[in-house]
């Protein structure tokens, strides 16, 4: 059954970030992706949700489903009043994440997604919005 | 019209339409059982639901109208979303298609409009505010079972459209724990995907060890789709597979170079058979020529 | 959550199930070095077919499980990768480079077999 509210994860501890990406997985799965791409967005969350509470302890996670003319879609929106990002540029360069060890995995988050916007600024807070749309 | 007054007026109609709605809900529960009658007939004189027999499609007006009044009665919508969702998987392998589902509930929006004219034909007045009310919520309904049922018929469509896609690439087992993954023609982004989801699913049903790919009958391939076959290999390799890729062209070999991956750390052997032999190898078969097994 | 560790002989077999905290896998990581040194096992099995989601957290600390109990002499295997699950993992570039894998508990015991054989 499709869900028109939005459904918000409050990312608290690393328990939260399991529920966030079981949420994702049911509300992708609820509209029509495939388990393959109900599997990318439940990492995305997954990996969004885990830097929230790494780097700024506390924070939430939205998602939504979104329609656009041709199709629909889902809508994630991690965000969180933490120290903020220093440099953007830094974290969406490739080799931060595939030793898949340090940093935040953001460009390999951005390559399982159709969209990907990020905002930052220090000492106010980070915001990582994704879609990803039903093909 | 001083702002205040407006707002005031505005208040007061939305509790009025409210009210009237509740009213009309009132009216539609009554009458419930002579206006489904109605409708049904309505439905079978415009020759809609011809797919379904009486007594299915008697069922199908019951909960469509129940679910319509309930619409009405509590203004919001998400129960008649995921009716309309379930309805049209019902009745989508059924055959019938969008303009009959459309159809019908235009039927049933005017059949409930004539009983409200024949209720209320005394009051003009009483009449107007109640299709003020009436109307919006209406259309609404008719839109949102209209559009649930499109995106069901879009869904399935994508589905069907993803088998033909598989039935047209096979993944063959020639031996036990052996598969071969031959690529031939053009291949774009999502076919190169739907490859590797394939040769994933193929890998864990067959329990394969060995998965030769074989390029041979590839022109050409840009960076994503080289870069979507290193990730084949490594998601098989998570899957305990080894690829052996055969048939790399020159050119191709090249792209996958420029993408910034090691061709060394790649399993290639230069043709199909090549290939085999060396996954047989791999999997511990001897190849040996008859000749010899019938003279020993 | 904790995650059954089951001696088979010499080797170890851990199943995870589905949901998996960062907190239950690094208990698992603890859990699995003090019984491969207390049952001094040669081999130890993650199953992690019920594993619906691995991310770069779950292939760091499956890492670190490999190479603490390489440590001790022993050989880790990964089994019952979903798939959907190794799709993920390489788009998000998660290889898991230095880590053993299978395709299920059959073949995991099967390479640990051999690799404990070929140390004799």
């Amino acid at each position: 059954m499709p869900v028109l509210q939005d459904i918000v994860v409050t990312i608290r501890s690393d328990a939260d970030i399991v529920l966030a990406r079981q949420q994702g997985r049911s509300l992708a799965a609820s509209i029509g992706f495939s388990a393959t791409d109900a599997t990318l967005i439940a990492t995305a969350i997954s990996e969004l949700a885990r830097n929230i509470v790494s780097y700024a302890g506390q924070g939430e996670v939205m998602m939504r489903v979104v329609e656009s003319a041709h199709a629909q879609g889902v809508l994630i929106c991690a965000r969180d009043s933490g120290p903020g990002i220093r440099s953007i540029d830094d974290v969406l360069r490739d080799g931060y994440s595939t030793s898949g060890g340090l940093g935040l995995g953001l460009p390999g988050v951005r390559r399982l997604m159709d969209e990907f916007a990020i905002e930052s600024e220090l000492k106010r807070g980070t915001m990582v919005t994704i879609r990803k749309w039903l093909k | 019209m001083s702002s205040k007054r407006t707002a005031t007026q505005l208040q007061r109609t939305a509790a009025q339409s409210t009210e009237l709605l509740q009213e009309l809900v009132a009216h539609l529960r009554q009458n419930r059982t002579l206006l489904r009658e109605e409708w049904a007939n309505r439905i079978t004189e415009a020759q809609l639901l011809t797919a379904m027999t009486k007594e299915e499609l008697f069922a199908e007006a019951t909960s469509v109208y129940d679910n319509y009044v309930e619409a009405l009665a509590t203004g919001t919508f998400e129960a008649l979303q995921s009716y309309a969702r379930n309805l049209s998987e019902r009745i989508i392998p059924r055959g019938v298609e969008t303009h009959e589902v459309v159809g019908i509930v235009l039927l049933l929006r005017d059949v409930l409009a004539r009983s409200l004219f024949a209720k209320y034909q005394g009051d003009f007045t009483m009449l107007n505010r109640i299709l003020d009310a009436y109307e919006p919520a209406a259309n609404r309904i008719a839109n949102t079972v209209a559009v649930g049922f499109v995106q069901e018929r879009e869904r399935v469509i994508r589905q069907q459209q993803e088998a033909i896609r598989e039935l047209s690439t096979p993944v063959l087992q020639v031996r036990e724990r052996l598969l071969i993954l031959p690529i031939i023609g053009v291949i774009d982004a999502q076919r190169a995907r739907q490859l590797t989801e394939q040769l994933l699913r193929g890998i864990r049903t067959n329990r394969a060890k060995v998965v030769v790919i074989d390029i041979t009958g590839v022109a050409a391939m840009d960076a994503t789709v080289a870069n979507h076959l290193v990730q084949t290999v490594e998601a098989s390799r998570l899957l305990g597979a080894t690829v052996i890729v055969t048939g790399l062209s020159p050119e191709i070999a090249q792209t996958i170079v420029t993408i910034g991956v090691d061709l060394g750390k790649m399993n290639t052997v230069g043709d199909l058979q090549g290939g085999i032999e060396q996954a047989e190898r791999l999997l511990g078969y001897k190849v040996v020529p008859v000749a010899d097994i019938t003279s020993s | 959550m904790e995650v059954p560790i089951l001696k088979q002989g010499r080797f170890l077999i851990a199943t995870i199930q589905a949901a998996l905290s960062d907190a239950d896998l690094l208990h698992l990581r603890r859990a699995l070095i003090d019984k491969v040194i207390q049952f001094r096992s040669q081999g130890v099995i993650v199953d992690v077919t019920a594993l619906d989601v691995m991310d770069s957290f779950a292939t760091r600390t499956i890492r670190d499980i490999t190479n603490m109990i390489r440590l001790r002499g022993a050989d880790t295997v990964i089994v019952g990768i979903q798939p959907e699950v190794a799709f993920a993992m390489v788009q998000l570039g998660l290889t898991m480079e230095g880590v053993a894998t299978a395709l299920d508990l059959e073949e995991g015991l099967s390479h640990l077999q051999q690799r404990a054989n070929g140390k004799t």
